[in-house]
């Protein structure tokens, strides 16, 4: 939808009287009026106003920071199951467009970033949605550091690729993977030029763990206890959040994902906010405005690329990656140990 | 194919005597069974290794996230290459008009739908979540060449089978009252499959008819379902597929497998069906001739896809020949190259060569070499991204095939010969009808 039909429909519904609304409400429901309203992600925990004197309608903030009025008997509260959290994730976020910016003046292979990946995504030490690697770009240039997460490619080949649309780009610019409809085929981890993709070519590692909790889960339910907390909270570490991609799936592919879930409830990525020197800037293109996860300051994108002179990684394949670095130059520590790891281990 | 037949006299003598000699391999015999058995328990072996694979996931392979596509993918390759003789001798030679070819090119066809059919398991094989197959139908997007190829491969496979039952109409119609105690279920396939055929001039008319238009439509078909597979490769920024000439390169070294592959399988079914009279020396000639210029095609290609970047060595470039020329692939890359093309086509200049026994044997080199290209086409690129491979254990770095996924490999092969196996033995390898008119002809 145009910017202007957007505007003119959402005037519109504004300026509809009550009953009419009411009507079309009827008819389409609340997800067809959200739909109307150019606002989709109406699946996003929205907030209710209650008016007092008011009961029959309630104000409803819609992701886009629009307010409308909804019949009070309309309201369904929508419940996060996988084919929800499924639909939300492949839409995304609305009018925004993340951007990382790596500072590799500043790694030094704590590979911090690493391990708070693995752990939120459940993933074993060499398996990696991000990995630090030891580059050196010619055998007279200085060897440094280089986080090499998914570069979430605005033009990505493994999306073009991806028989099923398993991966996908989201309007908010993160490609993301749907474990769920995944076959395995690993056309993406050959296309993708950045070796961003891992594949689960055994169980994963907690399987057997949710596995169990699945079986927990069903008990409570069983006894009658599936709104207890307890069972709240095991039915969401069992559900597939196509954000988190978690839980793993044996026999598909897995990738960074940006830490989308996070991002959602307006939190860093994991990997930004777990570096302890100040690597990881993440942002918002649209406001170009990036935050330091170490120092939390938050800093011009434009200005930050202009003057330590951005770029991206491996520009002439036309991948257009969402990821900047900036050159490892002034390092602030000492340098790896040459050796020639620019291209491949020998073995 | 020609149009001429007025009247075809099923009792005549001549007749009689190629239906005789054509049948007489038919039917389901004791050594028949002996090597359904064998072939039966090599194929136990592989679908428990199959199994095994499916419960623990290819973690039994030697893929890892970065030779992610290895010898089921090569193999994939092969049999899709393979498969592509049915078109090149039943189309390609039938439109020009040759004649020559018509007692080999069911054989042909066999090859092909064997092949084809296949090729779309062996697929399957290599998916992490083959339950999931379905998925390509529903939420299948046209962009992937996956999606082509699935598209190209079943139409093939649909074209080839037709091929194959279209003139075997009025060979059953023949067939049918000479075969010798044939089982009742095996006279009533053949009754059912020869359609009332009654050899009447219109019949022949409309079967030509159809037949050539399967000709037709066969040769875009089968162009389009190789270069869609070489697609899967140059569709990728990866050095060693990113490649301009890979359609090409990958059908004409496809013309060479199949040729390969039907001069062995020509090799067995004279000899051990006996029917010398029928695969004849003239078609070993010719099938070597054949050969040696689809060889040169494919060297010639094979000039284009590496002298011309070995020229350059642009960085990615140059550690992928490096590897193939000097390095870790070296050895099967020259000996594919060496072995497996450049002195079989040295030998079939030779008319000496072009026997059926050395022919034969060439043939073998020349089938596993083409195997052995599609493993250094296929393994060498994935093994050399362009970022570094660090902090993994070696074993997620060096690709070796493990025994299991060897087997699975091998299970693919089973299954095809298994295939033709029992056609060639339900139904007669040489067209009996088609046979008999050349006959007439040259009698003429
Ligand atoms: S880096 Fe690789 S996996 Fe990530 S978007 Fe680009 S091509 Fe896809
Ligand atoms: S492995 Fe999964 S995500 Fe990758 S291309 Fe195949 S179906 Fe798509």
């Amino acid at each position: 939808m145009s910017e202007k039909n957007k505007k003119r429909s959402s005037e519109k519904v504004n300026n509809t009287p009550i009953d009419s609304r009411r009507e079309f409400l009827k008819r389409f429901g609340l997800v067809g009026a959200a739909g109307a309203m150019g606002t989709a992600a109406i699946y996003t925990g929205y907030k209710f106003e209650k008016k007092k004197g008011k009961d029959e309608y309630v104000t409803v903030l819609t992701d886009d920071n629009k307010l409308v009025k909804v019949p009070k008997d309309q309201v369904q509260e929508v419940k996060l199951d996988k084919k929800a959290l499924q639909t939300r994730g492949r839409i995304g976020l609305e009018r925004r467009r993340f951007v990382m910016v790596i500072d590799l003046a500043k790694c030094q292979n704590a590979r911090k970033c690493i391990s708070s990946c693995q752990e939120a995504h459940q993933l074993r030490p060499h398996e990696y949605h991000i990995n630090t690697l030891k580059m050196q770009d010619t055998p007279n240039t200085a060897p440094y550091y280089m986080p090499k997460p998914c570069q979430h490619c605005d033009n990505p080949p493994c999306v073009s690729v991806c028989p099923v649309d398993a991966t996908f780009k989201r309007q908010d610019g993160i490609v993301l993977i749907d474990n769920q409809r995944c076959i395995g085929c690993r056309f993406c981890m050959a296309a993708c030029p950045y070796s961003a993709r891992m594949f689960h070519w055994q169980e994963p590692m907690l399987t057997d763990e949710i596995n169990k909790k699945s079986l927990q889960y069903e008990e409570l339910l069983n006894k009658g206890e599936g709104n207890t907390s307890l069972a709240q909270q095991l039915k969401q570490e069992i559900t597939y959040d196509v954000e988190r991609n978690t839980p793993q799936k044996k026999g598909t592919i897995s990738k960074c994902l940006f830490s989308a879930d996070k991002l959602r409830v307006g939190q860093l990525p994991s990997c930004v906010s777990a570096c302890p020197n100040g690597v990881f800037y993440f942002g918002d293109e649209n406001e170009d405005a990036v935050t330091n996860g170490t120092s939390k300051e938050t800093v011009k994108l434009s200005a930050l690329l202009k003057e330590n002179a951005g770029y991206r990684l491996m520009e002439e394949l036309g991948t257009k990656p969402r990821i900047y670095y900036l050159p490892p130059k002034n390092r602030l520590f000492d340098l790896p140990e040459s050796e020639s790891t620019s291209q491949n281990i020998h073995v | 194919m020609s149009k001429h037949i007025h009247s075809f006299n099923p009792n005549d003598p001549k007749v009689a005597k190629i239906a005789d000699d054509v049948l007489r391999p038919v039917g389901f015999n004791s050594r028949f069974h002996a090597w359904m058995g064998f072939l039966s328990i090599i194929l136990v072996a592989c679908l428990y290794a199959y199994y095994i694979q499916l419960k623990e996931g290819l973690i039994v392979t030697g893929l890892r996230d970065y030779v992610s596509w290895g010898m089921y993918i090569a193999n994939f390759v092969f049999f899709v290459a393979t498969s592509l003789v049915g078109m090149l001798v039943t189309a390609v030679l039938g439109l020009i008009g040759y004649e020559w070819q018509k007692p080999i090119a069911r054989i042909a066809e066999l090859i092909a739908v064997a092949f084809a059919a296949i090729a779309g398991l062996v697929i399957v094989m290599d998916m992490g979540r083959p339950e999931r197959l379905a998925n390509v139908f529903i939420h299948g997007r046209v962009q992937s060449p996956i999606l082509w190829d699935v598209t190209v491969v079943t139409t093939y496979l649909v074209i080839s089978l037709l091929l194959y039952l279209l003139p075997l109409i009025p060979d059953l119609a023949i067939s049918k009252g000479r075969l010798k105690n044939p089982p009742q279920w095996m006279y009533k396939l053949y009754d059912v499959f020869s359609f009332n055929w009654t050899h009447h001039p219109e019949q022949f008319n409309i079967l030509f008819k159809a037949v050539r238009i399967l000709m037709i439509l066969v040769i875009p078909t089968a162009f389009a379902i190789h270069t869609v597979t070489s697609w899967l490769f140059a569709v990728t920024p990866r050095s060693g597929w990113d490649s301009t000439i890979l359609g090409p390169y990958f059908l004409s070294g496809a013309f060479v497998a199949g040729s390969a592959a039907l001069i062995i399988a020509m090799f067995f079914f004279r000899n051990s069906y006996k029917l010398k009279d029928y695969i004849r020396l003239s078609h070993f000639d010719k099938m070597g001739k054949l050969l040696n210029l689809t060889a040169l095609v494919y060297f010639y290609f094979n000039i284009n896809e590496y002298l011309v970047p070995a020229y350059k060595m642009k960085t990615a470039d140059a550690i992928h020949l490096n590897e193939l020329f000097t390095g870790h692939y070296a050895a099967l890359f020259w000996t594919a190259q060496i072995l497996g093309l450049i002195i079989p086509m040295i030998l079939l200049l030779l008319p000496k060569m072009r026997k059926p026994l050395p022919i034969t044997i060439i043939a073998v080199f020349v089938l596993l070499g083409s195997w052995f290209k599609r493993y250094v086409i296929v393994i060498p690129t994935m093994a050399h991204p362009y970022l570094p491979q660090q902090e993994v254990p070696v074993e997620w770095i060096v690709y070796k095939p493990t025994l299991i996924e060897s087997a699975v490999t091998l299970g693919a092969l089973v299954l095809a010969v298994m295939i033709i196996s029992v056609l060639a033995k339900l139904f007669p390898v040489i067209p009996i009808w088609e046979v008999a008119e050349q006959k007439e002809e040259e009698s003429k």
